[in-house]
């Protein structure tokens, strides 16, 4: 074998994906936290009060990260599972177990923070506006992803129908989303635009690239610590999983 | 093309012997499109204005109360497993499988519609426009529901399950198939709507059988 590439398909094996995940969560554990501190002090005390919509807009440093997390992972996710599907590897289908939950959890907070944010900005909890609409079908998505990977008891078979359900996902979610756009702009009925906003200041677009940073790292750390467990959980009849001190213990 | 045409036969020829799965998904439909008069009120102008989305949504649901039927059963008696160890494409035969459910499952649904339509006071012509989106809707809701339905072939609650995984994807039909008739009854064009919704079905058509082709082959392992 030639020494001198690394061999990146070594990390393909659970066996030896496990001890690597072990060495990086608390890499980037310390990065969420250094870029979770950084982003929050630019927000709270950095970025200046807005004209406009007041204290209230700094909701936005969670709101669109996560916004922006929840479309990240699902797009992540279904690259997994096609590797998965079309290379067969086992740790792709886990990669993409993994990643689920974290993305619902994204989408989630858009959701719940976007509802927060409207109520004090244009006086309502929820408009049917074609980003809301198509953040909630994405949870939808997830869910369904959730769900049928739960509902299907052999766990290969449960990568592989949740890798294409991920893929035709994938494919649906621009449609999704320009089909609710039209639908939105033809209906014309929320009067509210979130296109509107103001030029955004130099300090908050900081704020809000720095807690995107300290949100992806959140999200690897959780997803390689979950990923550890499903390694765990599966292979647990190997050899290699018994002779591990966490395990013997 | 002759394997397929035997396929659409076969599938339409069991569906004849057992008239009353068909006919039930029918009647739900018709069910569920009485009930909102009654839950709304009989004020025919609001009827009017939400008559498309109605029976849209009705006819979302009863394709999706009728997928089950699409494999479960040649799945319960091996007549699946056949179909893959055939020497014809498991692909063709699938897209037999989903055009027999469309002839069963929605074109009652278009002849349908309009006869529900006069129920909500919408004149001739949107009658028309109504059935021609559900003409090129109820194709794509099979396509797309026949992933779903091989996704969740022998799983638990799989019922359920397949409404959580498709409904999602409905959405775009959804949107164009109801946008078109509202478009034609407030005086716009319906056009772009029933292209897009053309253009949806031209994708699925091609996608979908491929789709549901591996969703089978990951099921029946």
């Amino acid at each position: 074998m030639n020494n001198r590439i690394i061999n990146w398909f070594k990390f393909a094996s659970p066996q030896s994906f496990y001890p690597l995940t072990g060495r990086m969560i608390p890499w980037f554990w310390a990065l969420a936290a250094a870029f979770g501190a950084a982003g929050l002090w630019i927000s709270f005390f950095v970025a200046p009060t807005d004209a406009v919509q007041g204290e209230g807009y700094r909701i936005i440093f969670i709101h669109v990260p996560a916004s922006w997390m929840s479309m990240f992972i699902y797009v992540v996710m279904a690259g997994w599972a096609g590797l998965g599907l079309a290379l067969n590897t086992r740790l792709s289908g886990m990669m993409a177990q993994a990643l689920a939950p974290t993305g619902a959890l994204m989408a989630f907070i858009s959701l719940w923070t976007g509802a927060f944010w409207g109520k004090p900005m244009w006086g309502t909890w929820w408009v049917w506006d074609a980003r809301l609409t198509s953040e909630l079908i994405l949870f939808f998505l997830y869910i369904g992803f959730i769900a049928l990977q739960a509902a299907i008891d052999d766990p290969r078979r449960a990568d592989k129908a949740g890798a294409i359900l991920a893929l035709v996902g994938v494919v649906n979610v621009p449609i999704i989303y320009f089909s609710v756009k039209w639908w939105n702009t033809l209906h014309q009925g929320a009067s509210v635009s979130l296109m509107k906003s103001p030029s955004m200041a130099q300090t908050m677009l900081w704020g809000m690239l720095v807690m995107a940073l300290a949100f992806w790292m959140y999200s690897i750390a959780v997803a390689l610590m979950r990923v550890r467990a499903i390694i765990l959980e599966r292979e647990a009849y190997t050899e290699w999983v018994r002779d591990l001190p966490e395990v013997k213990e | 093309m002759n394997a397929l045409l035997a396929i659409v036969r076969r599938d339409l020829l069991i569906a004849l012997r057992r008239k009353s799965e068909v006919l039930t998904a029918l009647f739900f439909f018709i069910i569920v499109v009485s009930l909102f008069p009654l839950g709304i009120g009989p004020d025919a102008k609001l009827l009017k204005k939400i008559a498309p989305g109605v029976i849209w949504v009705a006819a979302l649901l009863s394709t999706m109360l009728s997928l089950n039927r699409l494999f479960a059963t040649d799945h319960a008696d091996g007549t699946l497993e056949q179909m893959t160890l055939s020497p014809t494409p498991l692909g063709l035969l699938v897209t037999g499988k989903i055009v027999a459910h469309w002839l069963t499952s929605g074109l009652p649904l278009v002849l349908l519609a309009p006869v529900l339509g006069i129920q909500f006071d919408l004149d001739l012509s949107a009658l028309g426009v109504l059935a021609g989106a559900l003409l090129l809707g109820t194709p794509l809701l099979s396509l797309i529901g026949a992933i779903g339905a091989a996704l969740t072939l022998g799983v638990r609650g799989g019922g359920v399950l397949v409404s959580l995984l498709v409904l999602p994807l409905y959405v775009p039909a959804l949107i164009f198939g109801a946008g078109a008739v509202e478009a034609h009854v407030s005086g716009l064009d319906p056009q772009g709507h029933l292209s897009l919704l053309a253009a949806l079905l031209a994708l699925a058509a091609f996608f979908a059988p491929w789709a549901t082709t591996a969703a089978l082959r990951v099921a029946l392992e």
